[in-house]
């Protein structure tokens, strides 16, 4: 599965989004390579999602343009994993049926899946640790197992960049750390994987990338680089300092 | 036994069991989508906003199927048309186009001396009364939405469960949603044979919740509503014969029975 991934890669230059009469973005610019495990946070509203919408073309551009490059420009090569309420709860399917809905856009019309179709979707199920509760209705599971199931998916779909919105809403702190470690081993075979997180939480070193959002781009670049107190201040005002003491040392709160 | 197998020496029984199975299996499987989209108010003003185009066919002499299939058609796609174009909430929009059309046709049916229909058969369903034309084309109708359930499956189930997904993997969401409401309006002119304008709602939702309940899977919900819906609309058939009742009604209060049996079933069997 890992060797189908070749230089994925999302250049974002210049992006202006206008939502609901707000500009949501300014002036957006930066871009992500392969191997690559980003995380994207600043405060509620800061327009983390908005950009996730822009980059897989839910939202129109007032401004600028979004490049995919290698993989990622083929069909099904971005996988997006909305916000859990963005999600049709009452709609009855298995872990397995969901999965399964990754292999749909690589099916040509009319086919049904096939064995090979099956054989992926055991893999996948497997690769995210949900082999045991295929069988069970997706409603029954926890925030993190729903994230687990999703990322399969993902992978069904044969995508080499995984977007996720909110990714770590509703999952407890340490079914996060799962997660965390399943992203880093699709980050290891080649694919971008970015995630949208309203708080700046203890697995913020976990990444790679840090790209530091409040309607423009406060900072990009690895989690001890990207927090620096201005931008942390400038994201979350002073309490974002405390975090930032606890996290990186003292000698951050106290510059 | 002969209670079940008399009515048959009949020809008009024969054609309203072929017309009752038909709808029994057809309405819930589209149900299926209506109940977990929650498009129950859409299906129910589509199956009103028909008639119209029916009293249209009836005063020009063929048959209503010719007249109700692309009225029915037509009226989805304003709904969802009129909703986008002016701001409106949809189920506004959906209300009033329902409750115009309905009344447009109520109007014409009442003023068109040429029209020889009984209205309560339309409202309420006569399945009893069914010509050979009407299998025929319910025969095709069935096949054309059968079809296209197959054919659309895969987009239908992403688009259901996960819309935004599915404009990302790049599943034209709103042909998918167009073609659902288009087989919702075929199924819908099939169902109003046998359940009426009024009831045809009873026979596309009633008997997928209940599957509902009881299954875990979407396609089971659709197979196990069938079943239930079959049950409903083939008894029902029998009451109408025997008690000589409207047969919208009969099926109805079948189906809504087997719900409620469901429903109570369901939490004995939860409880213990």
């Amino acid at each position: 599965m890992g060797n189908k991934v070749s230089s994925p890669g999302i250049t974002v230059d210049d992006v202006t989004v206008v939502r609901g009469g707000h500009t949501a973005l300014t002036d957006v610019t930066f871009s992500v390579g392969p191997s690559t495990l980003m995380g994207i946070v600043g405060p509620n509203g800061a327009g983390k999602s908005t950009l996730l919408e822009a980059i897989v073309g839910l939202l129109p551009l007032s401004k600028g343009s979004v490049r995919l490059h290698g993989s990622a420009a083929e069909k099904g090569g971005i996988a997006y994993v909305p916000q859990r309420d963005r999600i049709n709860w009452s709609f009855p399917a298995t872990v397995h049926d969901v999965v399964m809905m990754g292999r749909c856009c690589n099916l040509s019309w009319l086919r049904q899946p096939g064995k090979r179709d099956r054989e992926m979707v055991c893999e996948c199920l497997k690769r995210v640790d949900m082999w045991d509760r295929r069988n069970s209705r997706i409603t029954q599971l926890s925030g993190g197992q729903r994230q687990r199931v999703f990322i399969g998916r993902a992978l069904a779909q044969e995508a080499s960049v995984i977007l996720l919105d909110e990714a770590f809403s509703g999952v407890d702190v340490g079914a996060q750390e799962g997660i965390i470690e399943v992203l880093q081993t699709l980050r290891d075979e080649g694919r971008v994987v970015a995630l949208v997180t309203h708080d700046l939480t203890n697995l913020a070193q976990r990444f790679d990338d840090i790209l530091c959002i409040n309607h423009h781009i406060c900072a990009q670049g690895p989690p001890e680089e990207a927090f620096t107190p201005e931008v942390v201040r400038e994201l979350y005002g002073s309490h974002g300092i405390e975090f930032a003491a606890n996290h990186y040392g003292p000698d951050l709160s106290d510059q | 036994m002969d209670y079940i197998s008399e009515p048959f020496q009949y020809s008009f029984m024969v054609r309203a069991l072929i017309v009752s199975v038909l709808v029994g299996l057809m309405c819930p499987m589209l149900g299926a989508y209506v109940i977990t989209r929650g498009r129950a108010f859409m299906g129910d003003a589509l199956a009103h906003s028909v008639l119209p185009a029916m009293v249209v066919a009836f005063m020009l002499g063929f048959s209503p199927f010719f007249a109700a299939v692309p009225a029915g058609v037509l009226i989805a796609i304003l709904m969802g048309g009129v909703s986008r174009r002016t701001g409106i909430s949809e189920d506004t929009s959906i209300g009033i186009i329902f409750a115009g059309m309905f009344a447009l046709g109520l109007v014409m049916l009442s003023t068109a001396s040429t029209v020889n229909v009984d209205i309560e058969d339309l409202l309420l369903g006569q399945v009893l009364g069914v010509s050979q034309t009407d299998v025929y084309a319910s025969l095709g109708l069935t096949a054309l939405v059968l079809a296209g359930l197959y054919a659309f499956h895969r987009q239908l189930v992403y688009t259901t469960f996960d819309l935004v997904g599915a404009t990302v993997v790049g599943i034209k969401t709103r042909m998918v949603e167009y073609v659902l409401l288009a087989l919702l309006a075929l199924v819908i002119v099939i169902g109003i044979q046998a359940a009426g304008i009024v009831l045809v709602m009873a026979m596309l939702i009633t008997p997928a919740a209940a599957a509902y309940l009881l299954a875990k899977r979407f396609v089971e919900v659709m197979a196990l509503g069938a079943v239930i819906g079959a049950v409903s609309a083939v008894t029902g058939l029998y009451l109408s014969y025997y008690i000589d009742l409207p047969s919208g009604p009969a099926m109805a209060l079948v189906a809504t029975g087997v719900f409620a049996l469901t429903v109570v079933g369901k939490r004995r069997f939860a409880t213990r």
